[in-house]
C-alpha cells in the first residue's frame, strides 16, 4: 500500500512541476503565482471529489491511497504556496500577497466542497 | 533527469507525510497532522530556497530533489480544503476556522522564520 501511495506522490509531483512550468515560463516570482493557484484549487476539488466518492464506499481503498492520498495530496502543496506569499511581501506587493492568500484559501475550500457535494 | 529528482522526491514526500498523518491522530477531530506537516514543510522551504540561493552554487536537481519534490509534497493543500469543509460538515465551525487561520498565520510566520534562519546561518558562513 505504502508504494501506491509513493508512486501516486511521485505523478502528482511531476505534474505539479511540468503544469508549473509551463503556466510560469518566466519564472518571475515577483508577479502572481498563477501556476500554484491553479494547482490548489483544481487538487482540491479532485480530492473533494474523490472523498466523497470513499466515504460513500464508491471507490476502493487502493484508489483512494493512490489518487487521493497521493497525486491529489503531492500535486497540492502548501509550503509553495508559503513561501510565494513571502516573496510577494519581501517585494513589498502586499495588495497582491493578500489576494493570493484570500483567493487560494477561499477558492480552494469551495471547489472541495463543490466536489464533495457533485 | 529534472523530472526524475522531482519524481524521487515526490515518492518520499508523500510517504514520509503519510506516515506521520498516521502517526499523529487525535481524538477530537481536529486535524493536527496536516497542520504540524505544513507548518513543518514551510519552516524547512524557507529555509532551504533561501540557504541555497545564498549560496547558488548548488545543482538545480537538488532544489527539484528536494524542495520540489520532497517538501513540495509532503506538504499538501488539498488535504487541508477537504479536511476544513468535513469539520463544518460534522458542526465543528470553531475547529474549522481555527484550523483555516491556523494554518495560515502560522504557516507565514514559519515560512518567514526559515528566511530568517537561513539567513542568519549564512552570513555566519560567511565570516569564517
Amino acid at each position: 500500500m505504502i508504494w501506491l501511495i509513493g508512486i501516486g506522490g511521485s505523478i502528482g509531483a511531476a505534474a505539479r512541476y511540468l503544469l508549473g512550468n509551463f503556466i510560469n515560463k518566466k519564472k518571475n516570482l515577483e508577479r502572481f503565482p498563477l501556476g500554484t493557484w491553479l494547482i490548489n484549487i483544481t487538487g482540491s476539488f479532485l480530492l473533494g471529489l474523490l472523498a466523497n466518492l470513499y466515504q460513500s464506499n464508491e471507490i476502493s481503498d487502493w484508489v483512494w491511497l493512490f489518487v487521493g492520498v497521493g497525486f491529489c495530496g503531492a500535486f497540492t502543496t502548501f509550503s509553495t504556496f508559503g513561501y510565494e506569499t513571502l516573496i510577494l511581501l519581501q517585494s513589498n506587493k502586499k495588495i497582491l500577497a493578500c489576494v493570493y492568500v484570500l483567493t487560494s484559501v477561499i477558492l480552494s475550500i469551495l471547489s472541495a466542497a463543490l466536489g464533495f457535494i457533485i | 533527469m529534472k523530472l526524475f529528482s522531482v519524481m524521487l522526491g515526490g515518492f518520499f514526500g508523500t510517504i514520509t507525510r503519510y506516515s506521520i498523518g498516521e502517526w499523529i491522530q487525535t481524538d477530537n477531530g481536529f486535524p493536527l497532522g496536516t497542520l504540524l506537516i505544513n507548518l513543518l514543510g514551510c519552516f524547512v522551504l524557507g529555509w532551504f530556497l533561501t540557504y541555497f540561493t545564498i549560496r547558488n552554487n548548488i545543482r538545480p536537481e537538488i532544489t527539484l530533489l528536494i524542495g520540489t519534490g520532497f517538501i513540495g509534497s509532503f506538504t499538501t493543500f488539498s488535504t487541508f480544503s477537504v479536511e476544513t469543509i468535513l469539520l463544518f460538515q460534522n458542526g465543528l465551525a470553531f475547529y474549522g476556522t481555527l484550523y483555516v487561520l491556523m494554518s495560515i498565520i502560522l504557516g507565514l510566520i514559519f515560512a518567514y522564520l526559515g528566511l530568517k534562519f537561513a539567513l542568519i546561518n549564512g552570513e555566519k558562513g560567511e565570516t569564517h
